[in-house]
């Protein structure tokens, strides 16, 4: 890794941003999907889950980078794993602190979050080849992205299955809640229509390029 | 040849060595972030905790002001402070200071899995006051109501738990009922559309009360009145 230092690309707003629009780690990259499906069933707990996952992002990115001459390339993947469940042990005795209903709502996807491929394809692909402040912002973006995307499926399953938004209600006594999006289908048609929207987004995008291109 | 396998396995255990020097840092790094983490939650964790728990006894004795724990170990009623071993009873104090009710843990299966509640008895009235569903994963909108429908709730305001001449056993066993059929104080009317989770409500309190009532009532003069003008704060410092 050492032999080709050549100097690195400054920050700039696409560091952050990547993560967020380009490579959305939920819509684009489709990683990291078991808590995707499993927690977004209402607004608070993707909410919850999408900063926790950010911390941890942003702590193992840190570390790692900080390492990333240290570390031998034979333990890597070891030493990952260790430094990532360090984090992950840490938010999880913090949301313990800030709330239990809470912690128990997560339920086990909080201790799962070590083996979310997001983080660890991360730590692999971006902090340990970079240095600390560019993971920082690059893990903070993708850890915004994965936020945004736990919130674009809470708050649509939250909204449809119990008609409330972070728990206030927002239609009248008539509205029948469509239980089924706060189950597990729900959450597989959900992320099925936002992905659609995306496919549809981004071939709209090739088209025009295209016809911008023939004029 | 023999020079070069030599550097060759000098430098394996260089490797080697810096693999394991790398992995002893970085263990002790994450140890001692998992310490600190450990110790600076833990008080936190504890208060949430006992919030948790008192805001359930509050809510399953509406009259508790203040609160004990106790334990049963043995068919003996006694302190938590003496030993931490049995189960825990938790005793709820009026505003007078005198003892208003017991609250205790009950269990069954339910839809999913094991639901897990606690309530609250009241020896004057002989009777249930309240119960607060401590955990449970029944299916969002059909057995979730346990703990939603405030017509089901509503069973629980007064539900007859009288223990019979020789307190051995319940008067009457706590039954559930098909909904719309409640006749007795002792019965419990199911929600339409979650039986099962509604038997299982009905089960874990009579599992309970058939178990806990006759051996903690007669001791119920182990539990000592408290100074009422004392906070709830200051009676669990102590």
């Amino acid at each position: 890794m050492s032999n080709k230092r050549i100097k690195e690309a400054p920050i700039t707003m696409d560091t952050f941003l990547k993560g967020v629009w380009e490579e959305n780690p939920v819509f684009v990259m489709l990683l990291g999907m078991c808590p995707v499906l499993a927690v977004t069933n209402s607004t608070i707990n993707a909410l919850a889950m999408g900063i926790a996952t950010t911390f941890v992002l942003v702590g193992s990115g840190a570390l790692i980078s900080l390492l990333r001459h240290t570390i031998p390339r034979q333990v890597r993947i070891a030493t990952y794993i260790i430094i990532i469940a360090t984090f992950v042990t840490i938010v999880d005795y913090v949301i313990q602190a800030v709330s239990l209903e809470l912690y128990n709502a997560l339920g086990a996807f909080i201790q799962l979050i070590v083996v979310n491929c997001m983080i660890l394809g991360r730590a692999e692909s971006y902090a340990s080849k970079n240095r600390i402040t560019k993971s920082i912002v690059s893990a903070l973006g993708m850890g915004t992205g994965f936020t945004v995307a736990l919130l674009c499926l809470g708050t649509v399953r939250e909204i449809l299955g119990a008609g409330t938004l972070l728990g206030f209600p927002i239609f009248g006594a008539d509205f029948e809640p469509w239980v089924i999006m706060i189950l597990p289908p729900g959450g597989f048609f959900v992320l099925g229509s936002w992905l659609l929207i995306f496919a549809l987004l981004k071939q709209r995008k090739t088209k025009m390029e295209g016809l911008a291109r023939a004029r | 040849m023999n020079q070069t396998s030599q550097t060759e396995q000098q430098r394996s255990y260089q490797n080697s060595s810096a693999m394991i020097m790398t992995l002893t840092l970085i263990a002790t790094i994450s140890g001692l972030l998992v310490v600190i983490a450990v110790e600076l939650t833990r008080p936190l964790i504890a208060e949430n905790q006992r919030i948790a728990v008192e805001q359930a006894i509050f809510q399953v004795l509406p009259d508790a002001q203040q609160w004990r724990e106790y334990r049963l170990n043995n068919r003996e009623l006694h302190s938590v402070d003496e030993s931490d071993d049995g189960i825990a009873i938790y005793a709820g104090f009026n505003q007078y200071g005198r003892l208003s009710g017991i609250a205790a843990e009950a269990s069954a299966q339910g839809y999913s899995d094991v639901i897990r509640l606690l309530y609250g008895y009241n020896p004057a009235c002989e009777c249930i006051t309240g119960i607060k569903v401590l955990k449970s994963t029944e299916t969002p909108g059909l057995g979730d109501k346990i703990y939603k429908d405030l017509d089901f709730i509503a069973n629980f305001k007064a539900l007859l738990a009288r223990l019979n001449s020789e307190h051995s056993a319940l008067e009457n066993g706590i039954v559930t009922v098909k909904h719309g059929h409640k006749s007795k104080p002792w019965q419990i009317d199911a929600i339409s559309g979650a039986t099962v989770s509604s038997r299982a409500v009905g089960k874990a309190l009579n599992d309970s009360t058939q178990y806990l009532l006759p051996r903690v009532v007669d001791q119920l003069a182990v539990i000592k009145p408290v100074d009422p003008a004392q906070s709830n704060g200051d009676a669990n410092s102590e």
